[in-house]
C-alpha cells in the first residue's frame, strides 16, 4: 500500500489531503495542533474569483493581468493563469461544501471590491472568510477521516525529511508534542503545507504563532531550494500589541479614515485634544491624489518614513493614528463593524471616539520553497496532473500553500492568497496522485531502516543537547531580538549597509542559539523545547530573506531599496516622452532583475542565484501604475 | 515600582499527577491580555515568592479569538485567554484549565472529544468530490444566510461544553456545539439530503434529550452563537422525524 504524508492542516494542506484521499490513497495528516486551529482562520477579507456578477464585465483575463502586474511580473505565468482560470470552479466547490458565503438579495454569492483592482471580484463570508473556507475543507477531511481514508496526527511536529541514497524523499521524522518522542514515518511521497513565516518579524506581524517557517527552513537545510525570500508584504495598518499586531483592514482607510501624527512628536496630549492645525496628515500631503487610500506598500513606506526617518512617531514610538472620529458614527458602525469590534476587544478603546494606534506589520510571505510546474503549451496554463507541478527540488517532496513561492511574484494582491493556498493544495494533491501512480511497484518495500534510524538519532541528539545545555541564552529573548532586527533592517525599507549589518547580526544570533538554556527539563509537553528548535530554524530562514534583499539592487513590489528607485515622472502618462524614457529604463532594469531569487543552503549561509521568469502570456510592457 | 498583574494559576505536570497552585506577578503594560501576559511569564518563569519554576504550558495560535486554541477558565469563566483584557479582570487573576476536559499539562487540555463528536453527528455536507461540477450550491436567501452564519463561526473552542451541566466525562452528551452544527448542516440546501442521518445521531443516547435547557452554554460562547435557539429548532425537527420514523417515511 502506498503511504502519503501531508504536513500542515491549513487551507493548502487540507485541499491536498482531500484530493489525494479522494483518489484512493490513504493520507497521514500531520499538524502542530488540531487542524481546525490553523492560521488560515485569521483571514477576514475574502477570496478572489472572477465571477462577473456585478455588471462590470470582469474577466478571468483581467484577474490574471491584475495578479501579474500586482506582482511586478515576477510570478511565472502558467501557474497564475491556471489559478485564475480555476478560481470560479474552486469557489463553487467551496459553496457545495457548505461555506456560508455572503449573499446578494437574489441569494447568489456577493462580491466586494478589494485593493489594487477596479472590478468587484472578491467573494467573502461575513468578516471571517478564512475561517469559513477552512471549516469547509476541514469538514470534508473529517468525512474522509470517518471513512478511514485520512489518519490525523495532530500534536506532531515535523522535524525533517528522510532521503535515500538517490536523494529521494522517503518519509519524515516527527516529534510527538506531548510525549516528546521522536519517530520516523516512511512514505512514498510527502507534501509540505506549513504556511508562512511572519513570525521572523514578531511581534510586528499579523501572523499566528504557527507561521514560523521552521518546517520550510528544515527542508531548505536539507537541500530544497527557497525562492524570492526577500519579498514580504507589510500591511500598513496593524494595531499595536506586545503579543502580535492585529490586522486593521484596508477598509478603514477606504471608508474615509485619516492617518496622522502630531506635528510635535513630543506632544503629550491625548489625540482628541490636539487641534487640527497641529496634526500632520502625511499621506494626504505626500500623495495628494490618493491621500489616505494609497496602495498598501506606498502607505507602509510613508508611515515608515514619518516614524523611523523623521522621528515623528506618536510619543517617539512606532505608532501613528488611524482616525475615524471625524466620520458619522452610524456610518462607521455600519461599514466597519468588524474592525471596530476587534479594536474594542483587543485594545479596549473605541475607534469611534478615539483614534486607533497603528503601525505596519509583516503580513504575507510571497517567497517560499521553490516549486516546479509543467506548462501546457496549448493553454499557456499548467499541464494538469503533471508530476512536476508543485514538486520541490527534492524528488518525492511537494509544497503548497503560503510555504511555496508560486503565485504572487513580488507582491500579492489582496484576497489572492486564500485562493493560491486552496488552488495550490488541490494542484499539489493532483500532482502527488500522478506521482504515486507512476511509482515502480514495490519501491515502497526497499529497506531503508538505516536511513530512518540515522535521522531519528540525529534529531534525538538535537533534543538531548538542548535539554542539557546551560548556555544561558533564552529562546524567547532570541526570538524577540530576531523580530526586532528583521523589522529594523530587513523590513519595509531596505539599504545595503543595513542589510550587511543584519547579516552579521543574524550570524551572531545563530551562534547564540547554539547555547540556548531551556530552563525546563520536563519530558512531557515541553513547549520550550519545540520552540527553541523553531527559533533556530527561523534564524536560518531569516538569513535567506536578508540575503535575497542584499542581492537584489532594485525596487520591485514589496522589496524597496530607495537607492535604486525608478520613479514614474509626475503627471506623465504613456505616450508622453518622459514616460517613454521611464518605460525604457524600467525595461532595462527588468532585463537585469526580472528574475526569481533562488537560495541554496550552505553552512556558511545561503547562496543565491537568479532564474528566468516565464512571462510569455503577458510580456512586461506595462509598468505597474496605480495613479 | 511598576504596577504588577497578579496571577494564581492551577498547575499540573501531567495527566496523572496532582494539581497544585502557584502565584505569579507580571509587570503591567497597557493592552495586556491573558495570553500576552503568559508570554511574558514564560520567558522568565518565577513565582511571586521568587522561586524558579517550569514555564506554564498553554495553547494559543491566532491571538485574535478565532482559532479557539486558548480556551481556559479565567476567574472561573470559560473563555479565550487572548481576548481577556487584563484591565477588565479582577485580580488576582485565577487561571485554570478548561473544565470538563482531561488536563495534558497546566492549562493545556485534550479536546479530541469535540472532534470525535463532530464525526458522530456527521457534521459535513456530502459532496461527490472536491472537483468542479461546473455549478455551485442552490441559492440561499440573505435572511437564511444570516441565520446560518451565526452557527458557522463555531471554532470548537469548548467553552460551552465547559459551562454545560450536562456535558462531561462519564456521560455521552454530544453537547450544544455539535447540536448547533447539526442545525447548520441540516439547513444547507443539499445538506438537507442527509438530515435524517444527523437527526438519528442526535436522537440516540447522549443526544438532544440530554440537554436540560440550563442555558449556560449561550452565556459563555465567545462567538455569541444562539445555541439554545438551535436546540429549540432541533427539538421540533426531532419530533417530526419521530413521526416520520413511525410512519416509515424517511
Ligand atoms: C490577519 C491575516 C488576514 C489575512 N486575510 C486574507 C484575506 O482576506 N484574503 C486572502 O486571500 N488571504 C489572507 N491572508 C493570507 C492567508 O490567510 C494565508 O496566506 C493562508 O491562509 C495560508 O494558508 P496555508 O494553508 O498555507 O497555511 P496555514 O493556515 O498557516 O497552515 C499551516 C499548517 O501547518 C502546520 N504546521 C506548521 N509547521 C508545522 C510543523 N513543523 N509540523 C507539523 N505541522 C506544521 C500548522 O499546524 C498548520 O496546520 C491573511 C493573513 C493574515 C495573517
Ligand atoms: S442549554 Fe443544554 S446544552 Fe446548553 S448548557 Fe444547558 S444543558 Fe447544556
Ligand atoms: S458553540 Fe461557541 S463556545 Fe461552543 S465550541 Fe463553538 S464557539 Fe466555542
Ligand atoms: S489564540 Fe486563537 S482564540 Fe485565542
Amino acid at each position: 500500500m502506498r503511504r502519503v504524508i501531508v504536513i500542515g492542516g491549513g487551507l493548502g494542506g487540507l485541499w491536498a489531503t482531500l484530493r489525494i484521499a479522494e483518489a484512493g490513497f490513504r493520507v497521514a495528516l500531520f499538524s502542530l495542533f488540531e487542524v481546525k486551529r490553523s492560521h488560515s482562520v485569521c483571514a477576514q477579507g475574502g477570496i478572489n474569483a472572477s465571477l462577473d456578477t456585478k455588471g462590470q464585465r470582469d474577466s478571468i483575463w483581467q484577474h490574471f493581468v491584475d495578479t501579474i502586474k500586482g506582482g511586478s511580473y515576477l510570478a511565472n505565468q502558467p501557474p497564475v493563469k491556471s489559478m485564475c482560470d480555476e478560481a470560479p470552479g474552486l469557489i463553487q466547490t467551496f459553496e457545495r461544501m457548505g461555506v456560508t458565503f455572503s449573499r446578494t438579495p437574489e441569494g447568489i454569492m456577493d462580491l466586494r471590491l478589494f485593493g489594487g483592482v477596479r472590478n468587484k471580484r472578491t467573494v467573502f463570508a461575513g468578516a471571517s472568510t478564512g475561517q469559513q473556507l477552512l471549516y469547509g475543507v476541514d469538514e470534508q477531511v473529517r468525512r474522509l477521516e470517518a471513512a478511514g481514508e485520512v489518519e490525523k496526527r495532530e500534536w506532531w511536529e515535523f522535524l525533517s525529511i528522510v532521503r535515500d541514497d538517490q536523494g529521494v524523499c522517503r518519509g519524515i521524522v516527527a516529534m510527538d508534542l506531548k510525549r516528546m518522542e521522536v519517530k520516523a514515518f516512511p512514505a512514498d511521497v510527502v507534501v509540505l503545507a506549513t504556511g508562512g513565516l511572519g513570525q521572523i518579524y514578531a511581534p510586528k506581524t499579523t501572523n499566528s504563532t504557527n507561521s514560523t517557517g521552521a518546517a520550510a527552513s528544515r527542508v531548505f537545510q536539507q537541500g530544497a531550494l527557497f525562492a524570492n525570500g526577500e519579498f514580504f508584504q507589510f500591511h500598513p495598518t496593524a494595531m499595536l500589541g506586545d503579543d502580535k499586531t492585529r490586522l486593521m483592514s484596508e477598509a478603514a482607510r477606504g471608508e474615509g479614515g485619516r492617518i496622522w501624527v502630531p506635528k510635535d512628536p513630543s506632544d503629550q496630549r491625548p489625540p482628541n485634544d490636539i487641534p487640527e492645525r497641529e496634526r500632520f496628515y502625511f499621506l494626504e500631503e505626500w500623495y495628494p491624489t490618493y491621500g489616505n487610500t494609497a496602495a498598501r506598500d506606498v502607505a507602509s513606506r510613508a508611515i515608515w518614513k514619518a516614524v523611523r526617518d523623521m522621528g515623528m512617531g506618536v510619543g517617539g514610538e512606532d505608532k501613528v493614528y488611524l482616525d475615524l472620529t471625524h466620520l458619522d458614527p452610524k456610518f462607521v458602525e455600519l461599514r466597519l463593524g468588524a474592525i471596530l469590534r476587534i479594536y474594542r476587544k483587543f485594545h479596549g478603546s473605541d475607534p469611534v471616539t478615539e483614534p486607533m494606534e497603528i503601525f505596519p506589520a509583516a503580513h504575507y510571505a510571497m517567497g517560499g520553497l521553490w516549486v516546479d510546474y509543467e506548462k501546457n503549451e496549448e493553454s499557456g496554463g499548467l499541464s494538469c496532473g503533471s508530476t512536476r507541478n508543485h514538486a520541490t527540488t527534492v524528488p518525492g517532496l511537494y509544497a503548497c500553500g503560503e510555504c511555496d513561492y508560486g503565485y504572487h511574484g513580488a507582491n500579492r494582491l489582496g484576497a489572492n492568497s486564500l485562493l493560491s493556498a486552496s488552488f495550490s493544495g488541490r494542484a499539489a494533491g493532483e500532482a502527488v496522485v500522478s506521482y504515486l501512480k507512476g511509482l515502480e511497484p514495490g519501491s515502497d518495500s526497499v529497506p531503508l531502516s538505516r536511513a530512518f534510524e540515522g535521522e531519528v538519532q540525529r534529531q534525538q541528539a538535537i533534543n538531548r543537547s538542548l535539554m542539557v545545555s546551560r548556555g544561558g541564552e533564552n529562546a524567547y529573548a532570541l526570538h524577540r531580538e530576531l523580530g526586532e532586527l528583521m523589522t529594523d533592517r530587513v523590513g519595509v525599507v531596505r539599504d545595503n549597509r543595513q542589510l550587511d549589518q543584519a547579516f552579521g547580526e543574524l550570524k551572531a544570533l545563530e551562534e547564540r542559539a547554539e547555547r540556548i538554556d531551556l530552563g525546563e527539563a520536563s519530558g512531557w509537553a515541553n513547549q520550550t523545547l519545540s520552540y527553541a528548535r523553531q527559533v533556530r530554524d527561523m534564524i536560518q530562514l531569516a538569513q535567506v530573506v536578508a540575503r535575497g534583499a542584499q542581492e537584489r539592487d532594485e525596487c520591485r513590489g514589496a522589496h524597496y531599496k530607495p537607492e535604486f528607485e525608478l520613479e514614474i515622472p509626475q503627471g506623465k502618462f504613456p505616450g508622453d516622452p518622459e514616460f517613454e524614457v521611464y518605460r525604457q529604463a524600467w525595461k532595462e532594469n527588468n532585463r537585469k532583475w526580472l528574475k526569481s531569487t533562488i537560495a541554496r543552503y550552505t553552512p556558511d549561509g545561503p547562496e543565491v542565484r537568479f532564474e528566468t521568469v516565464d512571462t510569455t502570456i503577458l510580456p512586461p510592457e506595462q509598468p505597474r501604475d496605480y495613479r | 515600582m511598576t504596577e504588577q498583574i497578579e496571577f494564581r494559576i492551577r498547575r499540573q505536570d501531567g495527566p496523572e499527577t496532582a494539581p497544585y497552585w502557584q502565584a505569579f506577578r507580571v509587570p503591567w503594560r497597557p493592552g495586556h491580555n491573558v495570553v500576552s501576559a503568559l508570554m511574558v511569564l514564560r520567558e522568565n518563569p518565577e513565582t511571586a515568592s521568587g522561586e524558579r519554576v517550569q514555564p506554564v504550558a498553554w495553547e494559543f495560535n491566532c491571538m485574535e479569538e478565532v482559532c479557539g486554541a486558548c480556551s481556559m477558565m479565567v476567574n472561573g469563566v470559560p473563555r479565550q485567554g487572548c481576548a481577556a483584557l487584563i484591565d477588565d479582570l479582577e485580580q488576582p487573576i485565577v487561571l485554570e484549565p478548561l473544565a470538563k476536559f482531561p488536563v495534558v499539562r497546566d492549562l493545556m487540555v485534550d479536546r479530541a472529544a469535540i472532534f470525535g463528536t463532530l464525526q458522530r453527528v456527521k457534521a459535513w455536507i456530502e459532496i461527490d468530490g472536491a472537483w468542479s461540477v461546473h455549478q455551485g450550491a442552490p441559492r440561499i436567501s440573505p435572511q437564511e444566510w444570516l441565520e446560518n452564519y451565526h452557527y458557522s463561526q463555531c471554532m470548537s473552542c469548548g467553552c460551552c461544553l465547559a459551562a454545560c451541566p450536562q456535558y462531561g466525562p462519564g456521560n455521552d452528551f454530544v453537547g450544544p456545539n455539535a447540536l448547533a452544527q447539526v442545525r447548520l448542516m441540516n439547513a444547507h440546501p443539499t445538506g438537507r439530503y442527509n438530515r435524517t442521518e444527523r437527526l438519528h445521531a442526535i436522537m440516540a443516547e447522549g443526544g438532544l434529550s440530554d440537554c436540560g435547557n440550563a442555558q449556560n452554554c449561550v452565556r459563555v460562547c465567545p462567538k455569541e452563537i444562539p445555541l439554545t435557539t438551535a436546540i429549540g429548532e432541533l427539538g421540533r425537527e426531532v419530533t417530526l422525524q419521530l413521526a416520520r420514523d413511525l410512519f416509515g417515511k424517511s
